[in-house]
């Protein structure tokens, strides 16, 4: 019993030693933290809807919350269930439906269950809520980051994505910012500032982020270079881990990625390099090394195409957010890691996107093996063999997103350098 | 000290039974099913925050099972189609199983079949018109492909005595990165997803997945005869009890295990024809999913006969899909209803224990005084 008293009254006075010394520590740093959210969320304006109790919406998903991915599309289906004020009844999540024959499933089975609209989330589902949407015309079947809804020849299939690529360019301006500050400081690794990218796929959807990233670090530090890494995956990981410290390990002054994990996050904040994320912020844990990071909210697309349905209206056949559909979003700074005058930076920018005076992929700012591009066919209009099919250069700029919702751009600019292509 | 526990009775202990009535037996198993149900209810309660709010909705809950399985008609042709998949999957290891050659790689087997049929559908899909033919290739080429990446561990096996375990495991890999490799060449446009093909897609009469199911019925029968009643069943069956007795009587223990193999991958093979004519009509890294491995459990809990097998792959198929519906009704994660499913599976194996066991324990009231 003596010694239980002995060992009780030793523990308490170790915890409040720790507390104690805690808390003279705080006092010492004093952590500014992350600023609000550069572009926040939007309100959901539900003014002019009216749901009927028939109404059900039913969404598939490739894996649960435990992928950021989903976790993405998860959250923009709650808001606007909480916006709308739909029962549990009326909106229906089936997670972890893999890109087969079970998507078709999970769709019939939607359409069974009485839902107005479907929505997948994955690239590979397509093809087969294609095939529910042919068997199942008075339903609507939504897809995002799909390519095929507009040549399909189905009135019931929708594709929809964002103009992330001008998230990323944000984010590129304080990553290009911060580079800039180490340069000065003289902390860069090399002569030249030099970021690493961490891609899934060498897909067009992966070439125009990471451009689009290069394009904004570019538009601020425009001696900056770019090296590429890609995992084969869009989640795995101990890959995405490794792809980052091989990037460090290659002289890369900060990494950002397009991949689900916090594999990159993690080997940046071990290595002490700062880290432009993606899919929503990755500041817990990473309070030294995250910078900022874009998303796209699905939410308003959530709303729209219920609005559509509720009214009796056509769904666009490609539909693509942007900053004022509130589709793409920017994380809060961190504060303590972020160059000065980051956020001055960005929001100029923002407002520049909103005036559309901004263009990311404008000729003028890119070569292609030495020379401006002023003719470029771009596949947009899928076939088995993917063959390039549409001109997308014009007005001095490539015309991303705007034959379809999902990305197109897929040319290998000067200045990135492709570590391995084969993906 | 010491003399005294030795005279003392333990508390536990266990003696071999002799054989249970078969009765008896289903009974056991039913209790374990019940009770592992039973705790799954309980278990859910605690952990599912929509049913711990509202204790009423726990009918609901196992409904579930019922509802994920044979809600509709096409959930229940889907229900006998999963079966089916698996069903021939395990069908496809066991005569392995039977040799005792532990080939864990089956998920491989049925993969590079999978490839080998949707790659032919995928590059000569367009130019052979006629349907049958290009079923035909394409069924040709997952056994052959099926079979040869069963028979690589089967040949260094015979020869070399190799582990056929590591080896064909590893073979799985092999055949992934086989797969990833394909779609990166095959899909120029980088995305590495194989759209649904139009062609090369099995017919659908009575249901899409009605052949499907028909065939594996049907290799379900073949097979229960030539384990049973065929000389190479019987060959079989001696090589797995004792190598040295079928030595002894005659039997080229090599030949048995390699030709065994090649059956065992073919049939693979032909399992992953049906995946990719009958139900993906594509391929992809995760094509089979994990039930080449989940085949092993089907094939052990049948104790390696065909027929129950029917059973046993029913019962796992029964458990996901209910797993899945309870996931999306109560919208929790998948990981924490594949718990469900690993625990009534835990007790369906577990009670394995008390048919072959019996367990006595001692009267610990009878000697209380002389514990305290």
């Amino acid at each position: 019993m003596f010694k239980k008293v002995v060992s009780l009254v030793l523990a308490l006075t170790l915890c409040l030693g720790v507390a104690a010394l805690t808390a003279c520590d705080n006092g010492k740093n004093e952590k500014l933290g992350q600023s609000a959210d550069l572009i926040p969320e939007i309100a959901l304006d539900t003014t002019g809807i009216t749901v009927p109790s028939t109404f059900k919406i039913g969404f598939i998903f490739l894996h649960d919350e435990n992928s950021t991915y989903d976790l993405n599309f998860i959250n923009g289906a709650k808001r606007v269930q909480a916006a709308l004020g739909l029962t549990d009844d009326q909106v229906v999540l089936k997670k972890n439906i893999p890109e087969g024959n079970e998507c078709y499933e999970a769709a019939v089975d939607l359409a069974n269950a009485g839902c107005c609209i479907v929505f997948a989330d994955s690239f590979g589902h397509e093809s087969y809520l294609a095939q529910a949407a042919e068997e199942y015309p008075n339903v609507q079947f939504c897809h995002a980051t799909g390519t095929t809804a507009h040549t399909a020849g189905l009135s019931n299939l929708h594709n929809a994505f964002a103009s992330i690529y001008e998230g990323r360019y944000l984010a590129g301006i304080a990553a290009g910012l911060k580079l800039n500050e180490l340069k000065e400081a003289g902390k860069l690794k090399g002569s030249t500032p030099l970021m690493g990218y961490v891609g899934a796929f060498t897909y067009a959807e992966v070439i125009s982020g990471y451009t689009s990233f290069y394009l904004g670090a570019k538009s601020v530090c425009p001696d900056v270079q770019m090296k590429v890494q890609f995992t084969g995956s869009w989640y795995d990981e101990t890959e995405e881990k490794n792809a980052a410290e091989a990037l460090i390990a290659a002289g890369c002054d900060l990494i950002s990625q397009h991949a689900d994990s916090m594999g990159a996050p993690t080997a940046c904040s071990d290595a002490g390099i700062p880290n432009v994320s993606y899919n929503g912020s990755t500041y817990e844990g990473n309070e030294e090394s995250y910078i900022i990071a874009s998303r796209i909210d699905w939410a308003p697309y959530f709303l729209y195409i219920t609005k559509q349905v509720c009214a009796g209206a056509e769904i666009d056949t490609d539909w693509t957010g942007s900053i004022a559909t509130g589709s793409v979003l920017l994380t809060g700074l961190n504060l303590d890691v972020a160059a000065k005058g980051t956020k001055e930076a960005i929001e100029t920018a923002i407002a520049q996107f909103k005036a559309g005076t901004l263009d990311v992929f404008k000729t003028s700012e890119f070569t292609v093996k030495g020379a401006a591009l002023t003719t470029y066919m771009a596949d947009v209009n899928t076939d088995p063999a993917y063959t390039p099919d549409t001109q997308v250069i014009s007005d001095g700029a490539f015309q991303e997103s705007s034959f379809r919702s999902a990305p197109y751009f897929d040319v290998q600019i000067d200045g990135i350098e492709l570590l391995n292509a084969k993906y | 000290m010491e003399n005294q526990n030795k005279k003392r009775e333990p508390l536990l202990h266990i003696t071999k039974r002799a054989v249970m009535p078969v009765w008896q037996q289903a009974l056991i198993r039913a209790g374990a099913i019940l009770s592992a149900m039973i705790l799954c209810g309980v278990l859910a309660f605690i952990l599912i925050p929509k049913l711990s709010a509202n204790p009423s909705r726990i009918g609901e809950f196992y409904s579930c099972f019922f509802k994920g399985n044979f809600k509709t008609v096409e959930i229940t042709w889907a229900f006998f189609k999963d079966v089916a998949v698996l069903l021939c999957i395990s069908l496809a290891i066991t005569p392995a199983f039977r040799m005792k050659f532990w080939n864990i790689g089956a998920e491989g087997q049925v993969l590079v079949g999978v490839l080998a049929a949707e790659g032919i559908a995928y590059l000569y899909g367009s130019r052979i018109q006629s349907n049958f033919v290009l079923l035909l290739l394409m069924l040709v080429a997952a056994i052959v492909s099926g079979a040869l990446w069963g028979v690589i561990p089967a040949v260094f096996k015979a020869k070399w005595g190799t582990n056929e375990t590591l080896f064909t495991l590893m073979m799985n890999y092999v055949a992934t990165y086989l797969v990833i490799y394909c779609l990166s060449k095959w899909i120029t446009s980088g995305s590495m997803v194989m759209p649904k093909l139009q062609v090369g897609v099995l017919p659908s009469f009575v249901n899409q997945y009605f052949s499907t199911i028909l065939l594996v019925l049907t290799l379900t029968v073949v097979l229960y005869f030539y384990l049973n009643y065929s000389k190479h069943g019987y060959e079989i069956s001696v090589v797995g009890e004792s190598e040295n007795t079928a030595k002894y009587i005659g039997i080229d223990v090599k030949k048995v295990i390699i030709r065994t193999m090649i059956l065992s991958g073919a049939l693979c093979g032909f399992a992953g024809f049906l995946i990719g004519a009958g139900v993906n009509n594509s391929v992809s890294d995760t094509s089979v999913g994990g039930r080449g491995f989940t085949a092993i459990m089907v094939s052990w809990l049948a104790k390696f006969s065909p027929l129950f097998m029917l059973l046993t792959s029913a019962l796992i198929v029964f458990l996901d899909r209910g797993a899945s519906e309870i996931a999306s009704v109560f919208d929790v994660t998948g990981a924490l209803t594949d718990i469900f499913v690993g625990l009534t599976l835990f007790f369906v194996i577990g009670c394995e224990f008390f048919i072959n066991y019996r367990l006595h324990i001692r009267n610990i009231f009878k000697k209380e005084e002389k514990a305290a």
